[in-house]
């Protein structure tokens, strides 16, 4: 995914919350190896230190037990238990740190996790300020979001290593995160919890920008979509409509209400198709709506078998849902 | 009650007395627990390469970014049998194969307490194992992880028979399981020889009893949310199903409540294992024999506290993590204490490198990588980031591997000339330990990056680009040359079986009971029961003991099946037990049990309930009173 900064390795941290939490991998980390460094060490002198000594004596000689206790004492209970106590204090001490955002979230956005998408809703006090989306979640730099996990089916796990630990998504109750974003940027996430068949195909863009064009975008998806302004558009609009996708598929100001699958009203602003499957190009579009069993075998989408025309005049539409 | 010395012995009426039938009879209806103990071993080790051919496939799908040797479900049907085997089908029985070998010729016993419980455990465990392998003919194995989390388990998004197979499944591996558990209580309190009072007992002994007690806790968790996931799916009823006022979390909450206790079920013996043969090759008796046998009890029951440590990223209160974040940092102390009593052990001795002692010095190292790295997921806040990932996979696969394959490979080095007869090559043995020690940590180290990089578990292919194919692909390297080291056990094995010297009674000088005998050991072990002065018997004129055990002299036991119920601490003899002889009811009893799961898992009604019918049946035809002759009266047996 050439599109998003980097891997999405839970190291070098873009939010507050990985951060701490990373730099208290980073001392667990060091801790380990140190422990690890130590044991082995003391294991190779106890496996080499009498070779030479006790050579020349016959392998039939059994020594009789000495002075082990207080090695048993000292590396196996005091030293470990100063060790783990140490530790432990300095994670209540993250864990208490990060349990709450450095200041008030400045919006709420509803997570819905489907097998295998997310569906995006930036809640409002009114109906009509509300955005939905999918898949992609845009959030402004410097400012952290309180995001509401809900499930729509299974368990799911809500995962942006770069900005959070993850929380999972639990049918029967809402979990609630906070994450912020402190440089521009786009992070990958990605389901944790195993999900079934297509667990691997439910990844998710987390978009940073700045506070203005988080502004301006959130603007933008308010708004319904242009018209068509062209008859090979309007072909497309009226595929959409008129075939299964709108009993499955919303667009905003046009008939198509479906709920099961993604909103596609802005679908031509977003970076991908299919949860992360596919980068958004017109190409892919129109090979995921001929093949979408093909590409991702076992999701809610089924193949659609159009004529030609009707597929790229379909595409076109969609296109146009900036 | 003859006492006599072993020349007078007679070896001939006690060999008649305690041998199987020969023949088919036999062959079904043995209770000698050294046969079922090295069926267990064979058939776990059968289960092992199962398991291990679906690691192998796992990891050439992973081998870079978007191969496509399996499709998701295959994939998906794959990573779950491999979790289900290698938890349930190897990594416990190869230790009940081992204790159920071990036990009586390490305590100076005939059998164990109740030798035809054992062999029922040992049919339900292959029968079950069977049962759950019979999926794939059908191609719906299950596929849910080992976990099976619902509501992904439930009937409406796995409609198919892969789930019922697991359910059904797990919960007849259970019956094997507790019985074998009960049996093996019932033998450490009752059949240890005189004088081996429970301070002398091999920690093998403290490693399988700890374990066996937990199982008995632990197991009805599983069995049932096993039997709650079964209703769910075949009656409709809602216990997980959270529109209906059930709730997914009390799968999570039951599963782990056992699945917690279960990593130290099938760690602990393996504990008790390297614990009695560090010793063997470190020239001295174990260092702290006292702080070992407390710390394996110690962990089965701290191992009840943390099972919340699965389930940190669910929404728990900040509290309640909190608590299990302390418990499963501070369940590490006992570990360190066998650690460095071990290393005490080797410091103080002179150690003898040979093949056995290899695998466990591979083994404690193992076991420290395995241990740190359970700590740094138990800190609440970094579990949230590592939860489900790659790291998690590589510090399961360090514990598992690191402190149960390891020692049971160090254990069938050190035990299976006793049991063959025939020594194992020590040119072959350096390779394969150098192979599997090489190729697991050329395979498990690097996952801890993987998920450091963010890739997520139980995903079957994975993009291009994310910064994960180079790790991947020395992870797969790294299971090929294990699994080479695997292979060339395999051929060491049955070389060994021809071209193997002759093992003799005590080749590697070890100072435990079982190494008094022949090798292999006669049908009765013991030609005259021990007593026991104390925890090295073999070893005592050496170490200049005052008392000495009694191993060629005393109380022969030959009117029939006999041997002695001792007390439970001092191990005084109180009764001379009457051990049940073959029988064919355990393997009747087993194969009913079949045809009853077969019939739930079809959802034919009537063959479940005749095959329930027919278990009742067995049962009482298993207990049916035998007629009892006047001057047999005082030898009434303990169980039929």
């Amino acid at each position: 995914m050439a599109m998003t900064s980097g891997s999405p390795a839970m190291f070098g941290t873009a939010g507050p919350a990985a951060h701490q939490i990373a730099v208290l991998g980073w001392v667990l980390t060091i801790i380990s190896l140190a422990v690890l460094l130590v044991v082995s060490l003391i294991l190779l002198v106890a496996l080499f230190r009498q070779r030479a000594a006790r050579a020349d004596q016959p392998e039939s000689v059994v020594i009789r037990p000495n002075g082990s206790i207080r090695l048993i004492v000292w590396g196996g209970i005091v030293v470990p238990a100063i060790i783990l106590i140490c530790a432990l204090l300095f994670t209540l001490f993250v864990q208490s740190a990060v349990a709450t955002p450095p200041a008030t979230p400045v919006a709420t956005i509803r997570i819905v996790g489907h097998r295998w998408w997310w569906q995006v809703i930036y809640t409002a006090q009114s109906p009509d300020q509300q955005v939905v989306t999918a898949n992609e979640i845009h959030v402004p730099v410097g400012q952290p979001v309180r995001l509401e996990l809900v499930s729509a089916d299974v368990v799911h796990s809500f995962w942006v290593p770069k900005l959070a630990g993850k929380t999972d998504v639990i049918p029967g109750q809402q979990n609630t995160m906070w994450m912020q974003a402190d440089k521009p940027g786009i992070y990958w996430g990605e389901c944790a919890e195993y999900c079934g068949l297509q667990h691997t195909h439910m990844d998710l863009l987390v978009v940073a920008q700045s506070p203005a064009d988080f502004r301006h975008w959130l603007d933008q998806q308010r708004q319904p979509p242009p018209p068509p302004t062209d008859p090979v558009t309007a072909t497309g609009e009226r595929v959409f409509t008129r075939q299964a996708c709108a009993a499955c598929h919303t667009v905003g100001g046009t008939p198509a209400m479906g709920t099961i699958g993604p909103d596609l009203t802005h679908i031509a602003s977003r970076r991908t198709i299919a949860a992360g499957t596919l980068p958004n190009t017109p190409g892919n579009l129109a090979g995921w709506i001929a093949n979408a069993q093909g590409i991702k075998p076992g999701n809610d989408m089924p193949t659609m078998s159009l004529p030609p025309g009707d597929l790229q005049a379909l595409v076109a539409w969609l296109e146009t849902l900036q | 009650m003859a006492i006599a010395t072993a020349p007078t012995a007679p070896v001939g009426k006690l060999a008649r007395t305690w041998e199987t039938a020969p023949g088919l009879y036999g062959v079904l209806a043995t209770v000698d627990h050294k046969t079922i103990g090295k069926r267990y071993i064979v058939t776990a080790l059968v289960f092992f390469l199962a398991g291990g051919i679906e690691a192998a496939f796992m990891r050439t799908q992973l081998i870079h970014s978007n191969v496509h040797l399996l499709d998701a479900e295959e994939y998906n049907q794959i990573f779950t049998m491999h979790g289900v085997t290698m938890l349930f089908l190897f990594a416990s029985p190869i230790l009940s194969g081992f204790s159920n070998y071990l036990w009586p010729l390490m305590i100076g016993a005939r059998d164990m307490a109740f030798p035809r419980v054992n062999a029922l455990s040992y049919w339900t465990f292959l029968l079950s194992g069977v049962f759950i392998y019979t999926s794939f003919l059908i191609g719906q194995a299950p596929d849910g992880g080992w976990f099976a989390y619902v509501p992904m388990t439930g009937r409406t998004y796995s409609p198919g028979l892969n789930i019922d197979f697991y359910a059904l499944g797990l919960i007849f591996i259970t019956i094997s399981t507790t019985v074998g558990a009960v049996n093996f209580v019932v033998t450490f309190f009752r059949m240890r020889a005189p004088g081996m009072s429970l301070n002398r007992v091999p920690i093998i002994m403290w490693g399988t009893l700890s374990a066996s007690v937990a199982i008995i806790f632990a197991l009805p968790a599983l069995s049932a949310a096993c039997v709650m996931l079964y209703f769910d799916r075949r009656f409709g009823m809602h216990f997980f199903d959270a529109a209906e006022g059930g709730h997914p979390l009390l799968w999570q909450h039951l599963f782990w409540m056992f699945g917690h206790p279960w990593v130290y079920i099938i760690v602990l013996p393996a504990i008790g294992l390297a614990s009695d043969m560090i010793p063997t090759f470190s020239r001295r008796p174990l260092a702290g024999y006292t702080f070992v046998a407390l710390s394996t009890v110690t962990t089965a029951i701290l191992g009840f506290g943390v099972w919340v440590h699965h389930m940190f990223a669910t929404g728990l209160p900040m509290l309640a993590t909190t608590f299990f974040s302390a418990a499963s940092m501070m369940i590490a102390i006992p570990s360190g204490v066998s650690i460095f009593a071990w290393i005490a052990t080797i410091w103080h001795g002179r150690p003898v490198f040979r093949t056995p002692f290899l695998f466990l010095i591979g083994f404690i190292v193992l076991f420290v990588i395995g241990g740190v790295s359970g700590v740094m997921t138990a800190a609440v806040p970094f579990d949230w980031q590592l939860t489900d990932n790659y790291f998690v996979v590589a510090h399961l696969h360090y514990v598992l591997i690191g402190i149960n394959v390891f020692p049971v490979f160090a254990a069938l080095y050190y035990w299976l000339p006793k049991m063959t007869g025939r020594m194992l090559s020590e040119r072959y043995g350096r390779w394969v330990f150098w192979l599997m020690f090489i190729g697991a940590n050329l395979a498990f180290f690097p996952m801890h990056i993987s998920g450091m990089l963010g890739m997520p578990r139980r995903i079957y292919t994975y993009q291009a680009g994310l910064g994960w194919d180079t790790v991947n692909l020395i992870t797969s390297v790294g299971a090929y040359v294990f699994a080479l080291g695997v292979l060339l056990f395999l051929v060491d094995f049955f070389r060994s079986l021809s071209v193997g010297p002759e093992a003799g009674d005590n080749p590697w000088d070890a100072p435990t009971l079982e190494w008094s005998v022949s090798s292999p050991p006669p049908p009765y072990n013991f030609a005259v029961i021990p007593t026991v002065r104390s925890r090295h018997p073999l070893w005592e004129g050496r170490l200049d003991e005052e008392y000495h055990t009694l191993i060629g002299s005393g109380p022969v036991l030959d009117r029939g099946r006999e041997t002695f119920g001792t007390s439970a601490l001092d191990s005084d003899p109180f009764e001379i037990l009457q051990m049940p002889e073959d029988s064919l009811w355990p393997l009747i009893l087993a194969a009913m049990m079949t045809v009853t799961f077969y019939g739930l898992l079809f959802g034919v009604w009537w063959l479940a309930i005749l095959g329930l019918v027919l278990v009742i049946l067995s049962l009482a035809g298993w207990c049916w009173p035998k007629l009892v002759r006047e001057d047999e009266m005082d030898l009434l047996p303990e169980e039929g």
